[in-house]
Parts: structure tokens; sequence; C-alpha cells
């Protein structure tokens, strides 16, 4: 009980100032910790939205959208390397139906060849060597192409992680702000904005997949036709909702001349002539070539600026356009230009996403729930300090020393490792505290016991701490267990909640075990009391 | 100056002679609580019904009525409105319109200009939209949590201690975790995410309790080898008494001030707290102990079988005084 080796002081006193250190910039206001190193100023908690105030929105993908547009690409790839074979392969009756793909080989000499340039086209996903399509012969002439599991598995993880850049680049262009953009689970993306109080422009920010298309208009599809959502082969027909003709909508050849892929930088600008909002947009060189190429050979007719599957405005081509750059003109607004100019310079999202949950707190409720929190702790803190000390007077003191370090150190491990205080973490405080004086009375009670079957102070002290030791041992580790648990299949809540029980359970042992018993010893040793105020 | 004793140094209370009362207690209660559960249903918050709900606060104290019928009648359904904190606040909840996310949007702002229409100064405080896909996820992954915990929890017991003790842990906290629903479902406070928060909370304190009683429990059984298990039982709960009081009692405080002076937030939240207190209290001596007599728990069950045999000359105390 007294010889508590030199070492194991100083650690304790160690672990003690770095805890409190790394607490404080989390409870002195700024007009403090502005003295403070900036590596600690800056290690501050995380106060979670509902204490915070800001924006949650959790958005799912469509998972069949990347099948579809995987097969799609799958189709296109098809058809071009069996152009490019030499000799040339002779395909036909593409399709798509039944989740496979397969098209049958003109010449049945051929299909070795054929499987041969099939293969090319898949990849292997890791070191198994598996495929991400299947490749197999039917009927003698006929190529089938099955997309495994695996493969979709993959192609979905990285669409996931692309989009979440994408949603991460659209929010915060500037990465100033606090915004957390964090993938959960397979097929979705949590973004929380915190002071956010209007989603409805995140909303829309992201919201659109932002894929940008110039197609030529196919002025040779009859009117009445396009009216009736017709278009001749080769073409389609998109909505055009600012159509000058008022049809809404619009014939083009399928064909992408430029795409979006191809662009560099979007910004939003002024039109010259008449000062209406419009976005200028600047190519790669590829594109830029292409750009200036198709303008050149399509001067006079007119030119369909299409996003997302609907043309935003179908200007006239004047002059070839040069030098990599051009103005999508439109029907904008400064907001509506600034936003499009912002979905483009962040790409295209691979995948469309759907909110599915969304939630939004005002600061101010946020500010009143971690005033009145602040206030109760404050209260209920300084009450149980009272109440501790009345019934354990000495050892009641050395228990408050212990809980305000405990506090501190909580907070000073959730700054140090980036955790985020949430309502239910508050929840998860509580209990802590309340396993710290636990444990602290389980000791207490069993010195008194041990004093009571006649040992004395010093013997009392050590059994005490001793027999003690294997409840406060089970009843802490039952709450690891459960802490893991809720850990690993929890959510949000839950999971805050779980993190402050883990941080928690490990700082009240330390204090209230460790840091009591070297008080206790410290005393013992000191005033070598006849009898314990206990 | 002498510190305040709240128990008694030797006490000598016959707990588990009262266990057939206590057990008369506990079944009404549960089958109440389930009866409750069944009949009433819990008042599900968003989290876990899905929908789209308002915290909007008023100047004025609001007017539910007139509020409920405003909202009503704007075609998205029947509309939820209760006080919620203090009287200028609301809550009001309905369902999600299906359809796309616009359909949503829509809806929101719908309610939004109706509340705000006629009471200009309504604040927002808090919106929010689930979709029932996500919330009967929630509601999957937090019972699964509750329920991995539970049964995570009495495998260690079991490991510590004997198959009885993990036995007889996990059916006080079913029992704990069945009279909370049971208050939830009385009381109809809003039964949200948070709420699985308070309960795994409500499980650890009832497991503390357990845990301690339990350890006095092995210890005595290895130290009083000849005694009979119910004055035995006693013996070890009146041991912890003046802890179980000391603790319950230092919690109850807490918890009590929380619940006068903290957020409205977690009010819910708080109340199921401190009735787990309670109820774990009572649970840690009716329900954990008893269980152990009718589970057969005796003398032998921390030593095996051959030590056993040497150990039966050990003197048998008189009674349990010490």
């Amino acid at each position: 009980m007294l010889d508590f080796p030199r070492w194991k002081v100083w650690l304790t006193i160690v672990t003690m100032v770095v805890g409190v250190a790394f607490a404080l910039p989390s409870i002195l206001p700024p007009s403090v910790t502005r003295y403070l190193p900036d590596k600690l100023a800056n290690t501050k908690i995380n106060l979670g939205l509902d204490l915070a105030g800001g924006s949650h929105l959790l958005l799912e993908a469509d998972v069949r959208d990347v099948a579809k547009q995987r097969m799609e690409q799958m189709e296109e790839g098809v058809r071009t390397e069996m152009r490019r074979a030499d000799p040339r392969i002779e395909i036909g009756d593409i399709s798509t139906a039944g989740g496979e793909l397969s098209f049958f080989v003109r010449d049945p000499r051929q299909v070795d060849a054929a499987v041969e340039a099939a293969r090319r086209l898949t990849t292997g996903i890791g070191v198994t060597g598996q495929r991400d399509w299947n490749v197999a012969v039917r009927d003698t002439n006929r190529v089938v192409m099955t997309p495994t599991a695996a493969g979709l598995d993959k192609k979905i993880n990285d669409a996931m992680n692309t989009a979440r850049e994408v949603v991460l680049k659209r929010i915060d262009p500037e990465g100033t702000k606090e915004t957390t953009v964090v993938r959960q689970g397979p097929d979705r993306i949590l973004v929380q904005v915190p002071g956010l109080q209007d989603p409805q422009q995140l909303k829309d920010t992201l919201g659109k997949t932002a894929k940008l298309e110039f197609k030529l208009v196919d002025l040779t599809a009859d009117p009445a036709q396009v009216a009736q959502g017709n278009a001749p082969p080769g073409s389609q027909v998109l909505p055009y909702p600012d159509d000058p003709t008022g049809v809404k909508k619009i014939a083009v050849q399928r064909r992408v001349m430029v795409s979006g892929d191809q662009l560099i930088d979007a910004n939003q600008n002024y039109d010259q002539r008449d000062n209406r909002p419009n976005v200028d947009i600047t190519f790669d060189g590829q594109g830029g070539r292409r750009f200036a190429r198709v303008t050149q050979e399509n001067v006079g007719k007119p030119f369909a600026i299409i996003l997302d599957n609907v043309v935003i405005s179908a200007p006239n081509i004047n002059e070839p356009i040069l030098g990599g750059r051009a103005q999508i003109s439109g029907n904008f607004t400064v907001e509506s230009a600034n936003q499009l100019a912002v979905q483009l310079r962040s790409g295209k999202l691979p995948v469309a996403l759907k909110v599915i949950e969304e939630s939004t707190i005002r600061p101010e409720l946020g500010a009143e729930s971690i005033h009145k929190g602040v206030v109760a702790g404050v209260v209920a803190t300084i009450a149980l300090m009272g109440f501790m000390i009345l019934t354990y007077m000495r050892f009641g003191v050395y228990t408050t020393i212990a809980l305000f370090l405990n506090a501190l150190l909580i907070l000073g491990a959730m700054a140090i490792f980036n955790a985020t205080l949430t309502l239910p973490g508050i929840a998860g405080f509580v209990l802590t505290i309340g396993a710290a004086v636990d444990a602290n009375v389980l000791i207490f009670e069993r010195i008194r016991e041990e004093v009571r079957r006649g040992r004395n102070t010093l013997a009392a002290c050590e059994f005490g701490y001793k027999e003690a030791r294997s409840a406060i041992f089970d009843a802490n580790i039952t709450n690891v267990i459960s802490a893991i648990i809720m850990f690993w299949f929890g959510s949000g809540p839950i999971r805050g909640f779980a993190v402050v029980l883990s941080i928690g359970i490990a700082t009240s042992v330390f204090t209230g075990v460790t840091f009591t018993r070297l008080m206790v010893s410290e005393y013992l040793k000191r005033a070598r009391p006849r009898e314990l105020n206990l | 100056m002498r510190p305040i004793k709240l128990v008694p140094d030797n006490t000598n209370v016959p707990f588990l002679s009262y266990r057939w009362w206590a057990m008369g207690l506990s079944i009404t209660l549960l089958v109440a609580s389930i009866a409750l559960v069944a009949i009433r249903g819990l008042n599900l918050g968003v989290d876990f019904s899905g929908g789209q709900q308002f915290r909007v606060a008023f100047a004025q104290p609001a007017q539910v009525d007139d509020l409920r019928t405003r909202v009503s009648s704007l075609g998205l359904g029947e509309a939820s409105v209760q006080q919620f904190g203090d009287p200028t606040k609301v809550a009001i909840r309905m369902h999600l319109p299906d359809g796309d996310k616009d359909a949503t949007d829509k809806a929101v702002a719908t309610v939004r200009n109706a509340i705000s229409a006629k009471y200009p100064d309504a604040r927002f405080d808090n919106v929010e939209a689930v979709s029932g896909k996500v919330s009967a996820e929630l509601l999957r992954t937090g019972a699964l949590a509750l329920t991995l915990a539970m049964i995570g929890i009495a495998l260690y017991i079991w490991f510590r201690f004997e198959w009885q003790f993990g036995v007889g842990a996990l059916f006080t906290l079913f029992h704990d975790v069945v009279l909370t629903f049971g208050f939830f479902a009385l009381t109809q406070l809003e039964f949200d995410l948070n709420v699985v928060a308070a309960i795994l909370t409500i499980i650890g304190y009832s497991l503390n309790d357990t845990i301690v009683v339990y350890d006095r429990i092995r210890e005595d059984l290895k130290k009083w080898r000849k005694m009979e298990i119910e004055p035995l039982l006693n013996m070890s709960v009146n041991e912890t008494l003046s802890r179980t009081i000391v603790t319950s009692l230092s919690l109850i405080l807490t918890l009590t001030i929380l619940l006068v002076l903290g957020p409205d937030v977690s009010f819910g939240f708080t109340a199921a707290m401190l009735l787990g207190i309670v109820i774990g209290t009572f649970s840690s001596i009716y329900v954990s102990a008893p269980i152990l007599i009718w589970l057969k728990v005796g003398p032998n069950s921390f030593v095996p079988a051959a030590v056993a045999g040497v150990n039966e000359r050990n003197v048998k105390p008189e009674g349990f005084i010490k």
C-alpha cells in the first residue's frame, strides 16, 4: 500500500498533467486559450450537431444505377474492341437483357478470338485471381459476359469513394468549413455541416450528378414528332425547359461531341453582351481541340449544352471556338450559375445520390442544450462532492479530486482522439462518473468493514483496495463489453455513447483507483493516523 | 467530526424472506409492462418510425389544438402535435409523403409556411426527416446492439463466476429493460435513439449493482462453506447494503439535478436513467440474488468436487454475526 514505486508516481502525475492540458482548450474561453501553444489550443472536442446546431444529411446511392452504367460501358467496350480486332470480328444481336451481356459472332471460326478480345476487357480483383466479368460461350457462337458480384462490389466501392470526394468538393470547395463527409456502409455517405441552418441549397447542389455533355441538335427531326417524344434513328429527345419555341423538348444527336470529363475549370461570370450570369468553362488540351474541331465543322448550327440529360441551352455556333474556353449561357440567376460552376468544378458524381435522412438543428437549440447541460453538470458535481465529503470526510475529498480530474481527463482524451461529444455522449459521461463514484464507495465501504473487523488503519486500507478490486474489475469489464458491442452494431448516437463510455471507463479506473490510492498512501505515510475518519 | 453513516454498521435485514412478495411484484410489473407495450405501444420518435418532425418554439404558449388542425388540414396526413419542454415549445410529427426527395422537400416547406403564416415569430429549432428504410434499419441495429450487449455480458459473467450467475445477470437485465419499456409505454415519453443510449446506461448501472452483490456472494460462499444459501445471500446483501445505498443516492442526486435543470431534449432520457437506478437497485437484491437459490447455487459452486471433501470440517458459523 505504502510503497508506490517512484516511476509509478511520476507516470500518474504526467498522465494527469497531459490529460488536463488537452482538456483546457475545450473548456476555457478563447481569450485565455490564445496564450496556449497553437497545437494545444487547436486540439478541441468536436461538438455533435445536436449540441452545435447544423445540418445532417444521409445520402444513399442507387446501386442499380452503377450496375446499369457498367453494363452500358461494357457494351460500348465490346463494340469498339471487336471493331478494332485484326481481323475485324463481325458481331450482331448484342443484348443486355437478364443481367448479362451477350452477342452473336457471325463467323464461327472467330469465336475464340472474340472470347479472347472480351477477356481483355475484364480486369482482376484483388489477389484471388477472380475477374470482374465471367466470359463464356453458349450455343457454339454466342459469347456471354456475366458481371461477378465481387466486380460489382469493387465498382460500387470505387464509385462511392469518388462520390464522397465530389460531395466534399461541392459542399466545401475552399475547405474552410468543418464539414464531415464520411462513407457509411457500402452505399451511403453521411454529410454533416455545423452551423448550416437551411440545407435546401446543399441538397440542390448534391442532387445533381452534373454530367455535362455537348451534343449537336438534330435539325432533320420533324418538330411534330419531337413534340410527341419521337426522334429519328441516332438521335434522342431531351427535355429543354427554357426552350424559346415553347415545346420544352428538343432532338439531339446521340453522339457526345465533348463531355464534362474534359473540363478543368468552371466559374460563374457575366455575359459581355447582356450582362446576364453565365458559366465560363475551360477544357483540357484534348477537350479543347475537340471542341475547336466540332465548332469549326458546324458553324451556324445549334449546339446543345446538356446537364444531367436536360438541355440547359442550345445556342448557335457563331464562329469556331478555339483556345479551349467556352461559355454556358442559359436562364441563370447568379446563384444558379454559381451552383452549376461548383458542380462542374467538383466533377461528375459517378452515381446519383438520394437524401434518406435529414436533420437540421438550430444553433440556438444546441446552445440552450449546452448551457442547461453545463449548469446542471456544475450543480450536480457540487452536490455530489458535498455528499461524498459528508459521507467519507477526508476520503470524500480524495474522491472529489479524483472525480474532477476524471472529468477533465475524459475531455482531454476526447480532444486527443478527436472524438465528438453528443447528447448521448453526455449520458455516457454521467455513467462513467457514476461508475467512478461507485468504485470509490466500494473501496471505502470495504475499508470501513476491515476497520470494524479490528484491523489497523494501514492494513484496513490495504485490504480495502485489494478486496474491492475484483468487483470493480468485473463491473468495468462488463461495461467495456457493452461499449464494444454498441460501437460495432450501433449507429450514430449509440456510437457516440460507446466512445465516451470506453474512454470514461479507462480514465475512471485510473483516477478512482490508482490516483485515490496514491493520495491515500501519501496521507498514511505522512500522518500515520491511528484512526481513520471514514 | 464523524462522517455520516447512512447505514448502521451491522445491518441484518432479512431481505430474502420477502422474496416471494418481491417476486410477485416483479412478475406483476413485468406482465403490466409487456401489456402496456402491446396495448399502448411506444411513442416512437422519427428515428424509429420514419417521417418528419419539427420542433418549433413560439413567443407565447403554443396553441396545440390550433396547430394540430392547421397542420392536419394540409393534406399531408394526420399530424401529432405535442408540447415539449416548456409550454412555448411543441414537437410536430407526421408521415413522410411517398415519392422522391422533392416530395419530402415540398412537404417540409408546406408545413413551415403554414405555421409561419399564422405565427410569424415561430422558430424552427429542429427539422428532421427520416425515410422508412433508415428508421427500420435503426430499429433493427438498436435492438441488435441491445440484445448482443446483454448476451455478451451474461457470457462474461458465466466465465468469471458460474453459469447460474450468468443466467441470473441476464434475467436481471431483461427484467430491467422490460420495465423501462413499460415506463415509456405508460408515460408515452418519446422513444428515440437517445433513449436506447439511456437503456444501455441502465444496463450498465443495473449490472454494476448485480456484479457487486454477486462478487460478495462468491466471496462469502468460499468463506462460509457450511452455511445455508438463504442466510448467506442475506448476509452478502447486508454487507454490500451501505455501498448500494451510498452509490444509489449519489446517482439519484446527480440525475435529479439533471432532470430539473438539464436540457429539455434530454428529459426522457434522464427520467429513464433515474427510473433505471431504482429498478436496478431493487432487481440486484430481489431478482439476481433469489435466482441463485432457484438455480441451486451452493457452497460447492466455486470449489472443485475433490477439494470440497477436504473442507468438510470447516466450522459452521453461528448465524452470520461477525
